[in-house]
Order: structure tokens, then C-alpha cells, then sequence
């Protein structure tokens, strides 16, 4: 077998013909429908696609791309975010966390701020550099800010059981990771009596394959089984997510309601059982964790088992952190936009007030939120 | 503006140039500094001058130093107004303890990089400051050069024009990425830093009508190309598979969410040539770089934006890049 390439996993997976092709099917069969399908893809990372490589412009009329909530850093409560600052403002702390996490302005301001005002606050690409962080700053506590689905929580389970392994003292954690399937149901069968989500429009799903490829596409099972919503677990690139909606629209012209696996190079049904049994040994779920622009959603926030509290930032800085909840900002939509109730556009302070360089709303942080991906891929070319 | 200055300031795009307008530009105005050009036209077209400040970490990368960095930088600032870099200055600040060694392995590439320029530094300034006063060594340069080719402009772009870049994009920001504490990724890949003015002088030399020419530091073509279009107020249009980029750094962009086109470039240029020199030119930047490419055209379809047309028949804006670049997460 011919030696594996980084620029395999993505060349053919950009090819302009493979993509015109699925265009050209998913036009035939979307012909064949009698009502429009909504399709909401749940993870930021699909939108980021579709709007970066401008797959609405490819699609029929009848075929509409709804954008969930699947950005973790969009998701992540004004209140988490005050967490993140005060502990960053500790004396002798190096706050570490993922990525854009330290541009989310939170009522303090953001990490960014914080970083300006002298705090010491770093972002790793793999949490492990914790480890290298901590080892080379033994007089400074690192506090690891942990963000992220299914994709990322196993890293934090690998930290936290090296830093068991290796007694290193000084490293916590403040645990903020968010599951998906659990939103997923809140979306379409919301129990929260603030959130009238009963006449969401979501027809289908289509399912982010990273999360798969750490829980196996079994947690989907029960949407197409109780919930008569179909999921396609759908790779990243273009090319996948043209097929994966191609095999959506198949389902409704052919009566189906299924679960199917567009992403079978990498997932399975089980997923990874050594992820999956490290992050149980860690962590609990939480009876309710507050999304920014939903609300309070059951069971879909971990946090460290209590025997694990001595690592655990919230307990450990317990005296220190803020604990009132903070309502998103007045004119922000977020909430509609990721219940697929409003489209970006329709924010009255979208691309205004509201744009990446400021944002108000959770969902223009990111670059991976659907108001960011529609600010910067600008759908204003039709 | 925000009330500190946080890094996202200095990236070379949106809130950098916030900064310089609301504050700089207002306090300093006069009409050459309005032209906001790479370097400075002064004496009746005669001279071009330019000054930049070096603070990369770290100081040796794969391909360069700050030192070649701090010839690099003014001397091509200076190469894309057309001039020829004649005399510079150095300045710099050093922070206690750092090595002399160090230092004078910095200092000999300077004067290699100088001798390619064939400039010469002819004033110079050292400061040390207390440890943690900077971070172990930053470098000014200031440079003066003799124009050979008059006009060049960001502001002289018209429809039916051509847009070349002088080599495969977003190297030097791709390196400095995978080098930088806390990525840790092991590649092969090297900066791009070069002088720019031998394949300035060549376009010259074929005696290729020079439109525009800006060096893609900071921003990297994306940054570039906006300025033209918001100047020229024209549309640029670019066909995004003919934009040159090296396996790995599209690698790197793919790992950490990056596009080659907002990456910084320290020896990469975008050129604007009348559609009948364009084929002259690129025989000429291919001399250099076999990877140098027509990568777009000007239009009038969006006046003042720069478009991005994919291989499926899909546009997109690119815009300028805005914040600090930072990797997704998931």
C-alpha cells in the first residue's frame, strides 16, 4: 500500500467534479420532494464548511441548511467565561485553554483582555502541553480551561490521568465539556419552559463524524428510532457533506428514516471504547449545564468525579468565582439562530454592533459559529 | 477601539489598521504618510524610505533569523516602491543576559542579506534594558533607496488587469506557527524570507509596466489584495486553485484552521501587470520560483472586495483577516 499523505485526507475530498456531480444528484432527487427539508448540521465545524466552501449556492431551493450549536466556544455560558478570567487573574496561575476560547468577551472582557492587563494566559493546540507547562513553572499553578464535545474531552481525560500518573502537583482543571446528542434532543423536545422549541424545523441531522469516532454513531440510534429525524454521521470536507446530503435526501424520497454512516473510512457503530472508558472514569455528568442562547440543557455538562476535587479548579477557587448566571445580551438572536428558527442576517445587529472583531453574540465568536461563517464567507454572492 | 491594546493589534489586518488610523494617522498627518504605501516617496519621486520593527519569537527559525528579517523586511518595503536599497540603519534593543554569540551570528546574516541588497548600514543604535524589559532582542531598520521605476501605486489598478504572485504562499507564517511554544509540530518546512529587489530588478529589466507590487508580510495576500481593491476600488478576483501553496503548509492550515492566503509571507510578492505583460512577467518571477502563479484578475464585479471563485462554480469574499490567529479547537 502506497505510503498514507496528510493531503490525502483532504485532496479528493475538494475535487470540483466529484462536488458538481452530488450537486447535480441531490438537484434530481430534491426534485422528487413534496415539501422543502430542513437539515440542520449540528457541529460548527460542518458550518464552517458549507459556508466556506459555499454549498448553499449549490443547493436546490427546496433543501435548507439549518445551524445548530455544535461550537463550543459559542456555547460557553458569560458566566463560565467570568471563571476563566478571575482564575486568569489569580496571583501566580497560568490559565491554559484551546483556541479561539480566549477571544469570547465575557463581563469582564475576554482572555485576550486579561492576557493585556498582565495575566499569563496561553492556548495549546494539544492539552498535553500542559504537562511541559506545569514542569517548567513549578511555582505557578497551570489551570487547564477545558472546552469542547466528545471530540476534545478525551484529551482531558489523558491529562488528568497523567497527571495522576506522574503526581504532578501543579495542575487543575475547570471542566466545561458538553456533550451532543443530549442538545441535540433539547432541540427538537425542549423541557425547558423558557425555550419554546416545539416548533423547531428541523428535519433531519446531519451528524458530526469526530464526535462518532469517539462515541460510535450509537448515540444517534434514537433520533431516526423515536424522534423520526433522520442522521447522516458526515465527514468534513466538501465532498463528504455533499454525500452526506445526497443520503439525506435519498431517505425522505425513499420514505426512509434511518441512521446512516457517510464517514465509514473512520467510524464506527461502537466508536472508541479505551476513550470512551477513560472519560467515564473521570468524569459525571452534570443534572443541568447552561448554554449560552438555549438555556439550561439536562445531563449535558460533565465535570470531574468528587473524588477527583482536589483537582478541580471549581472547588479548589471556589471562594474566588462568580456563581450568578448572566443573560445574553438583549438583541442578540443566538438562541433563535441555533434552534434554526432565524437565519444570521435576520439579527438586527448582525455585521453592525455585532461582528468578530466585537462580538455580542456567542454564535459571532467562533470561527466556527454561524454568525462568524456568515460574516466572513459572506453569502451575499448568490 | 478597545481601551488596551491586546495582539490582535498588530496583526496586520482590521484592528491593526484601526489603530493606526485613530491614532497615528490622526496626530501625524501629512500627505505622504496618507498614501499609506510600503515605503515612503520623497524628494520628487526620487527616494523611497520605510522603517520596521523585528520582535519574532523565536530569534532562529528554519530558513532565517531576525537579523536576515530585519534586512529582509525594510529592504523589500523599499524594492516595492521600485527603489534600489541603498543606505539603513539599525537599531537595537537588547535584553540583559542575552548571548553575545547570539548576537553576532545575528549581526553576520544581517550584513549577508545587505550585501545581496547591495545596501549598507550606515547609523546605528544599541540599547540593553533589565531581563524582561523586552524579549531578548528586538531590531529597527530604516532604509533609503534610489527609485528605478516610478508609479507603482496600490491605487492605479484597473479592469481586465492581471495578478501574479511571486512564489507559493504562506510559508513564513506556517513555519513560525509550527516552531512556536505550545503547537509542537515537527515539519521540514522553511520561511520564505528573501530580499525581493534581484527579482524586482529582473522585472525591470524585461521592461515589465509595474502596476502594483506589495511584499505579503503580515495578513499575507489576503491583506494585500483588499488594500488594492478598497484602493483602486476595483474587484479582484482570484481562482482559488491557482493560488500556489506548498503540501505542507496546507497541512499545517488544515491541522490548525488557518487559509495560506491570511498567513504572513517574508519574501513573497503580489504583482498587478496590464494583461499583455502578464505572460512576460510570470517567464520572469519563474526564473526565481517555479511556483509563481497568475492567480486572478480585476473586475468591476464587486467594487472594493476580493473574490474567490471555486473549481464548483461557488464565490466566496475574502476578506481581510481580523483578531489574533489562533488554532480551532475541534
Amino acid at each position: 500500500m502506497a505510503e498514507l499523505e496528510l493531503k490525502n485526507l483532504y485532496d479528493d475530498f475538494r475535487d470540483g467534479e466529484t462536488i458538481k456531480a452530488y450537486a447535480r444528484i441531490i438537484a434530481e432527487d430534491a426534485a422528487k420532494l413534496e415539501k422543502p427539508i430542513n437539515i440542520m448540521e449540528v457541529c460548527g465545524g460542518h458550518t464552517h464548511t458549507i459556508m466556506k466552501f459555499g454549498l448553499p449556492q449549490l443547493m436546490p431551493e427546496n433543501i435548507n441548511f439549518i445551524h445548530g450549536p455544535g461550537c463550543p466556544v459559542c456555547i460557553m455560558p458569560k458566566e463560565r467565561i467570568d471563571h476563566a478570567y478571575v482564575l486568569a487573574m489569580q496571583p501566580d496561575v497560568i490559565l491554559v485553554t484551546l483556541g479561539d476560547m480566549i477571544k469570547v468577551p465575557g463581563s469582564n472582557g475576554s482572555l485576550q483582555d486579561a492576557r493585556s492587563k498582565g495575566a499569563d494566559v496561553r492556548f495549546v493546540y494539544s492539552p498535553m502541553e500542559c504537562i511541559k507547562i506545569a514542569e517548567e513553572n513549578p511555582d505557578k499553578k497551570v489551570i487547564f480551561f477545558a472546552i469542547g464535545f466528545e471530540t476534545t474531552t478525551p484529551m482531558t481525560a489523558v491529562l488528568l490521568d497523567q497527571v495522576i500518573k506522574k503526581e504532578i502537583p501543579n495542575i487543575l482543571f475547570h471542566i466545561n465539556h458538553v456533550t451532543v446528542p443530549e442538545v441535540m434532543k433539547e432541540l427538537i423536545d425542549s423541557r425547558d419552559i423558557h425555550v419554546d422549541s416545539y416548533n423547531n424545523k428541523i428535519d433531519a441531522f446531519l451528524g458530526p463524524s469526530h464526535v462518532s469516532v469517539i462515541s460510535g454513531s450509537k448515540i444517534y440510534e434514537e433520533f431516526p428510532r423515536d424522534y423520526n429525524r433522520p442522521v447522516v454521521v458526515s465527514g468534513f470536507e466538501p465532498v463528504d457533506v455533499m454525500q452526506g446530503i445526497s443520503m439525506i435526501v435519498k431517505q425522505f424520497v425513499e420514505n426512509r428514516c434511518e441512521l446512516e454512516i457517510q464517514y465509514k473510512r473512520v467510524v464506527t457503530y461502537e466508536g472508541n471504547l479505551n476513550s470512551q472508558r477513560l472519560m467515564k472514569t473521570y468524569f459525571d455528568k452534570v443534572s443541568l449545564f447552561r448554554w449560552r442562547g438555549l438555556g439550561n440543557v439536562p445531563d449535558s455538562g460533565l465535570k470531574l468525579k468528587d473524588e477527583f476535587a482536589q483537582y478541580d479548579a471549581e472547588v479548589v477557587f471556589k471562594d474566588v468565582l462568580p456563581i450568578a448566571e448572566i443573560e445574553d445580551h438583549k438583541l442578540c438572536i443566538c438562541g433563535d439562530i441555533l434552534r434554526g428558527m432565524a437565519k444570521p442576517p435576520e439579527c438586527t445587529i448582525f455585521g453592525t454592533a455585532c461582528k468578530p472583531t466585537t462580538p455580542i453574540g456567542s454564535c459571532m465568536v467562533s470561527s466556527e459559529g454561524a454568525c462568524a461563517a456568515y460574516y466572513k464567507y459572506g453569502n451575499l454572492i448568490k | 477601539m478597545t481601551k488596551n491594546i491586546t495582539i490582535a493589534h498588530g496583526n496586520g489586518g482590521e484592528e491593526n489598521n484601526e489603530l493606526i488610523k485613530n491614532i497615528f494617522y490622526k496626530h501625524f498627518e501629512n500627505e505622504i504618510l496618507a498614501k499609506s504605501e510600503d515605503a515612503a516617496v520623497i524628494e520628487d519621486g526620487k527616494l523611497a524610505f520605510t522603517t520596521d520593527s523585528f520582535t519574532v519569537s523565536p530569534l532562529f527559525f528554519p530558513g532565517g533569523d531576525i537579523g536576515k528579517l530585519a534586512v529582509c523586511g525594510t529592504c523589500n518595503d523599499l524594492a516595492m516602491m521600485g527603489a534600489k536599497p541603498k543606505y539603513m540603519t539599525c537599531s537595537v534593543i537588547i535584553e540583559e543576559g542575552f548571548s553575545t554569540r547570539e548576537l553576532e551570528k545575528i549581526v553576520r546574516s544581517m550584513k549577508k542579506e545587505l550585501e545581496i541588497n547591495g545596501a549598507i548600514v550606515v547609523s546605528g543604535d544599541t540599547k540593553v534594558v533589565p531581563k524582561g524589559s523586552v524579549d531578548k532582542l528586538f531590531i529597527n531598520t530604516t532604509g533609503i533607496g534610489e527609485i528605478e521605476h516610478q508609479g507603482i501605486s496600490a491605487s492605479s489598478l484597473e479592469e481586465g488587469m492581471s495578478i501574479l504572485v511571486s512564489r507559493d504562499v504562506g510559508a513564513h507564517g506556517a513555519t513560525i506557527f509550527a516552531a512556536r511554544e505550545g503547537i509542537s509540530l515537527e515539519s521540514s518546512l522553511q520561511t520564505d524570507c528573501a530580499s525581493l529587489y534581484p527579482q524586482v530588478k529582473a522585472l525591470m529589466d524585461a521592461d515589465i509596466n509595474i502596476i502594483a507590487l506589495r511584499d505579503a508580510t503580515r495578513g499575507g495576500v489576503a491583506a494585500v489584495l483588499n488594500e488594492w481593491a478598497k484602493s483602486s476600488d476595483v474587484c479582484i478576483e482570484v481562482e482559488e486553485e491557482k493560488v500556489p501553496v506548498q503540501e505542507e503548509v496546507k497541512g499545517i492550515c488544515e491541522m490548525l484552521g488557518f487559509e495560506a492566503v491570511d498567513l504572513a509571507n517574508e519574501g513573497t510578492f503580489v504583482l498587478a501587470v496590464a494583461k499583455e505583460d502578464e505572460a512576460k512577467a510570470l517567464e520572469v518571477l519563474q526564473q526565481t520560483h517555479a511556483s509563481s502563479a497568475l492567480i486572478g484578475t480585476v473586475t468591476e464585479q464587486h467594487k472594493g472586495k476580493v473574490i474567490l471563485n471555486s473549481s464548483w462554480g461557488t464565490k466566496r469574499f475574502l476578506d481581510l483577516p481580523t483578531g489574533e490567529l489562533l488554532p480551532r479547537i475541534c
